[in-house]
This record gives C-alpha cells, structure tokens and sequence, in this order.
C-alpha cells in the first residue's frame, strides 16, 4: 500500500497565457491508497484548482500527474474521461444530485451512464451502499425531496460507487450544520476505512480538517505544510489546531511564499 | 436499454411542459405538410382528370407536312425570300389497323382506339350549328373517354345511324332521344342521324360540339373510306403519357403528341401549386426545427449541472452528444405520430365536410402510406438535425465550469 494513487510533481496551472494568473506554482502532492487527507487554505490559494487538475477535470499547464500509475499528460481527452469515471470519485459543495432521478438512480446512473451497461451487481451495490449511508428505507423517493444531509450522503455514495482509488471532495460539509457535517464525516470516514479508498478533502472547517490524517496547506499556489498524524499541534500563531485564518496563514512561522515581481 | 435513452427519455419526462410544446410544434408541422400535400394532391387530380374527361392521353396522328426548299449545294447565300408552309389538308392515316396495333402493343398503353374527326354542321329546320364530326368504334373508344357513364339521356348506342350529342347541342337544336339530325359536310354530303343519347362532359366545347357516331359513317361523310384521322390511346400513368408518347412515335413513324403537349398551361399551373406548396412545407420544416432547436438549447443550459455531474463521473463526450440528438429524433417521432393523425384526421374531416349537391366530396383527398412516411422521414430527419448544435454546445460544457458555477 506504498505506491501513491495521485503522484503530482510541479504543477504548474497558468490562466490566460503569459501575462495570466499563475494559480499553481509548483505543487508536489502525493496521496497513497486509503489515507485520508485534508487539503487547506485561504480562498484563492488555488485548492480548487489544484482539485480539479487532481480530478482531471482540467488540465496542468506544466509538471506530471500519475494517477493509479497511469501518466496523465500522455492522454487525450476521452481517454481522459474513462480514468476518470474509473478511479476517481467526486463529492461537491452543493451536492449537485439528479433531480429528475430517485435516491437510488442518483447512486448509479453517473456510473452506469459512464460504462453504458447495468447488471444486478451494480444495482446491489448501489443499494448496499445507500445502506451504508444510512438511506436504504429512502431509496425511492425523489432526490430533489431530501434534507441537505440526506442529500450530501447520496451524493457519498455516488461517489464510491464505481470503486474508485481515490475520491476528492470539495468543501463537502460547507453548507452543513455543525451536526450534520459531523455525520457526514463519519460516513466518509466509515467507507474510507471500509473500502480502502484514499479521500482528499478541501475544507474550510478546522473541526473537520482536525480529524484527517493528514493536513496540507496551501497558500497562493504553493504548499505550505504538509503534516501527518494528530500531533501537527496547534497553530503556532494562534493556538487553535489547524488555524485558517488569514493572518495565522501569514504569520512569520510558516514560510511565506514569494510572490513572483 | 442504451443510458443515453434512459437520461434523454428522463430529461424530456422532467421538461414536462417544454416538451409537450415541441412535440405538439412538430406535430402540427407534419399535419400541416401531410394536410396540404394531400390537398393540392387531390385539387391536381381533379384538375387532371377533369381534363382528360374529354381528352386522349395521346393522339397518334400524321406528321404536318412541310416545305422543304432546294438550296443551290454549293452557295451561302440564300435563294429563296420567303417559304411558305403548306396548309394541312386532312390526311388520314390510312393503315389504321397496323397503326392501331403498334400503338396497343407499346408498353404502358392501356387502351388504344381509331378515330375520324372532321368539320361539319349540325343542320335542324333552320338552326346549323358547327360541330365535330367524331367517328369512333363504341367497343374501344370506352377505355379512351366513357362516354356510358357521362349520358345524362338515352343509353349508349352508336352505330349505323345512330349518334350521341352533348347536351348543350342538344339544348341549342332543342333536341333529345329519338330526334333525328342532319349533317351536312362542307362537301356537301350529308347523312341524317338518330339521336340516342345526351352526354354532358362537364365541357362546354364538348358539349357543344360533339356529335359522336360509328367510324364507318363518319369515314363516308369526311371521304376518307377506311382511313382514320387519329389513332387515340390511354397510358397506365397519366404522367407517363409524354414518355410514352415518344415510343409510339418511334413505333408508328407518325407524330404522337401527349396531353401534357396539348395542355401546356396546365402543366404549369400544376408544377407552380406544387413547388408554392413546397415552399410552404418547406418553411413549417424550418419553423419547426427551429422551435425544436430553440428548446433544446433551453434544456441544455438547465441541465449543464446535470451534464456536469455525468462528465465528471466519466460519462463521454460521444454519450453526452448522443442525450441530445436522441431528444430531438423522440420528439419526432412522437410528434410525427401524432402529426400523422392529426394530418389524416384534418383530411378525412375536409372530405367529409365539403361535399358537392349529390353528396360526394367536391373534392376526393386521400392520405396515401408513401405521403404519411414521406412527411415523417423529413420531420425526423430535421428534428434530429436541430438537435445538433444544442447537442454539440451541452457535449462541450466542461464539467469543472458548471460544477463550480453551475
């Protein structure tokens, strides 16, 4: 279980040629099959960037992406889009399910639409999943009919349903209670300890950043810290564990990264 | 079944109302093609059949003569001012009878009958009227024009002194069944005829004109004994006449002119109401595809987080084109069905609604199979094709824009 499932080395993400944004600046990350990893920052650091090129949803202007061992840049785009219906699985902010579909068509239409076929044990997976989630009795109602928790758990499940290595989520108790994000955090922590599958978080919420294995910082499209294990301690400026805000981000102890003249 | 049907079905299902719209746009745009074609389809009909009601579909007869002037071989210059044509004398053909066989025995000829027309008048006490001396051969003139079932008095008889005239010739000479009748030729022979029946040919020339009577006296009154002026034939296809024409021309060394030739304008008038109806079509196509189109591109931009979240799990490129191509190709075919239905039904209705005084329809549309098919393929082909570049625009969203903007 040493071999990482993300291996980027200098990523390099620019926007609007030369005279553009450089939101990534040279990221070394790599992820190893079930860790389960927080990735934080202040808005604008360039984690959702980071995320999407880690999802291949979008591509690096510069550097080498490995996922599952596969070299990323040598793809075109389809074959692009078959790795990544195959070993990654997503779980967004706003939940994004179906509408028109029901709780269980949620969990296995992306997947099923992606492979273009179904059989009796992708539907019992699907369902064992929901189960998991706790959401077996609600199977057949309407998507759109859920509580925002509900919601963000089916959208859990759709997100492990094709097995994949790795799932990368983006801010997924964002717009959760305290008590819900809670919940839900178990249940990505039950399925990440079930299924071996590594997951990376991007979130704003210290609580939950707390409870990874692993925290990585980044800042203005660099990364800051990389520490592992609940002995990272508190935040030297601040005394609060994983700190977020602006000025502890900034404060002397971490090194700051240069902003290019 | 094939997922991208399942999520285009489930996208079409969800739009409820949008779709009901486009499906009924579509339909009513092939009603509207099935309706008219059948329509102009049905007034062209009854315009051609009313006038080969009192005409051959071709008329074998022989080659005007012409003036064929010398020329000096070797010189340019022209010799002569002026060439004055010949005038045509009657010249009858005077084998009939191989005539006749060559023109039956042509493929596509269904009837083939021999006829003597000549000038004469209609002569009773003081009245003289000009007509149309017209011998025929009872027997085989009925596949050319049946006249059996046009009499609006006395029965069909023709043969020996007895003759038919039309009913405006019949008004005019105040005569009816049973009257006698004089011709009289400009030569001066003369036969006296009984009248055994009135046809009205819905013609007023005919009806005026015609005096029909056997071959064999008509031959005697024109002083062409044995030979016929015309030859008279019928072809399966009504269209086919010219075509058909040419061969029996070729056949028969004699010119063969069809009715298309004879009617010229109403050719004309027949293709201008058919390509003003296809213009037609040709826009309620377009007005459809584009309402079709215009829903589509509405339902992508709803549905780019849905396309999004499907991109994003690994569905293709390919499979998010396929959603929308196949949402155009369902609502023509639902609207197709429908369309047809609607298109038979509007034609049945109108059928059945404009009748003439007796009761039958003024005009006989009818919905023919190859017309349902026809407007179907067309409104499914450009359903289909308006579903193109919405399609196109929903396969191009990038999954990481709409996730994050929706």
């Amino acid at each position: 279980m040493d071999e990482p499932i993300l291996k980027a080395q200098s990523l390099v993400k620019e926007y609007g040629g030369s005279t553009g944004a450089r939101v990534l600046r040279g990221v070394d990350v790599s992820l190893r099959r079930g860790e389960l990893a927080a990735l934080i920052g202040p808005s604008g650091s360039g984690k959702s960037t980071l995320l999407n090129i880690l999802g291949l949803l979008d591509r690096q202007t510069s550097g080498r992406l490995q996922v599952d061992g596969v070299s990323t840049s040598e793809l075109d785009d389809d074959e692009l889009t078959a790795l990544r219906g195959n070993a990654i699985g997503f779980v967004f902010q706003f939940h994004h399910l179906l509408s028109a579909f029901t709780v269980l068509e949620n969990v296995y239409m992306p997947h099923y639409v992606a492979v273009g076929h179904v059989d009796d044990a992708m539907m019992a997976r699907a369902r064992e999943l929901l189960s998991r989630v706790g959401l077996a009795d609600l199977q057949r109602r309407k998507a759109s009919d859920l509580s925002g928790g509900q919601q963000q758990r089916v959208a859990i499940a759709r997100a492990f349903m094709a097995r994949p290595a790795v799932v990368l989520a983006d801010e997924p108790t964002g717009n959760l209670d305290t008590e819900t994000a809670d919940e839900v955090f178990d249940v990505f922590r039950a399925l990440n300890t079930e299924e071996g599958t590594a997951l990376l978080v991007v979130t704003h919420d210290p609580r939950l950043a707390d409870r990874c294995d692993r925290i990585v910082r980044i800042v203005d499209g660099l990364i800051v810290s990389d520490e592992t294990g609940r002995s990272q301690g508190p935040c030297r400026a601040c005394g609060y564990g994983p700190c977020l805000a602006e000025s502890c981000l900034r404060s002397a102890d971490i090194p700051r990264p240069l902003l290019r003249p | 079944m094939m997922p991208a049907l399942t999520i285009a079905l489930r996208f079409l299902k969800e739009g409820r109302q949008q779709t009901a719209l486009i499906v009924i746009g579509a339909a009513v745009g092939v009603a509207v093609m099935v309706f008219l074609s059948a329509l102009i389809d049905a007034v062209q009909r009854d315009l051609i059949d009313k006038t080969l009601g009192t005409q051959a579909h071709i008329v074998v007869k022989q080659r005007d003569e012409v003036a064929r002037p010398l020329y000096e071989p070797r010189s340019a210059e022209r010799l002569l001012r002026a060439i004055q044509q010949p005038p045509q004398r009657l010249r009858p053909i005077l084998n009939a009878k191989t005539v006749l066989e060559q023109t039956r025995s042509t493929p596509d000829v269904q009837a083939a009958s021999p006829v003597a027309i000549g000038a004469g008048f209609a002569v009773r006490g003081e009245a003289r009227k000009a007509v149309a001396i017209t011998g025929i051969e009872p027997q085989t003139y009925l596949g050319i024009i049946d006249l059996s079932v046009r009499l609006v008095r006395g029965s069909y008889r023709v043969g020996g002194s007895d003759a038919l005239i039309g009913v405006e010739l019949a008004r005019q000479l105040g005569l009816s069944v049973g009257d006698k009748l004089r011709l009289l030729t400009t030569e001066k022979r003369t036969v006296v005829l009984n009248v055994t029946g009135v046809f009205d040919l819905e013609n007023k020339d005919a009806n005026e004109r015609w005096v029909v009577l056997a071959l064999a006296v008509a031959q005697n009154l024109l002083d062409i004994p044995g030979g016929v002026t015309e030859v008279d034939a019928v072809v399966a296809n009504v269209f086919d006449a010219r075509e058909v024409a040419a061969k029996v021309s070729r056949r028969t060394g004699l010119s063969a002119e069809s009715w298309m030739d004879r009617n010229a304008q109403l050719l004309v008038a027949l293709s201008s109401q058919d390509s003003s109806s296809k213009t037609i079509q040709f826009f309620v196509v377009l007005a459809v595809a584009l309402g079709i189109a215009s829903v589509l591109f509405v339902s992508v931009v709803q549905k780019s987080r849905e396309i999004g979240i499907l991109k994003a799990f690994g569905t293709s490129t390919r499979t998010v084109l396929r959603v929308f191509l196949l949402q155009g190709l369902i609502v023509g075919v639902v609207g197709s069905l429908l369309g047809c239905a609607l298109g038979a039904g509007l034609s049945l209705l109108f059928r059945g609604a404009v009748v003439g005084p007796d009761g039958r329809p003024t005009l006989p549309i009818e919905v023919p199979a190859e017309l349902l098919l026809g407007a179907s393929v067309v409104a499914i082909a450009s359903s289909v094709l308006a579903g193109y570049l919405p399609a196109r625009r929903a396969a191009r969203l990038d999954p990481a824009v709409v996730i994050r903007y929706g």
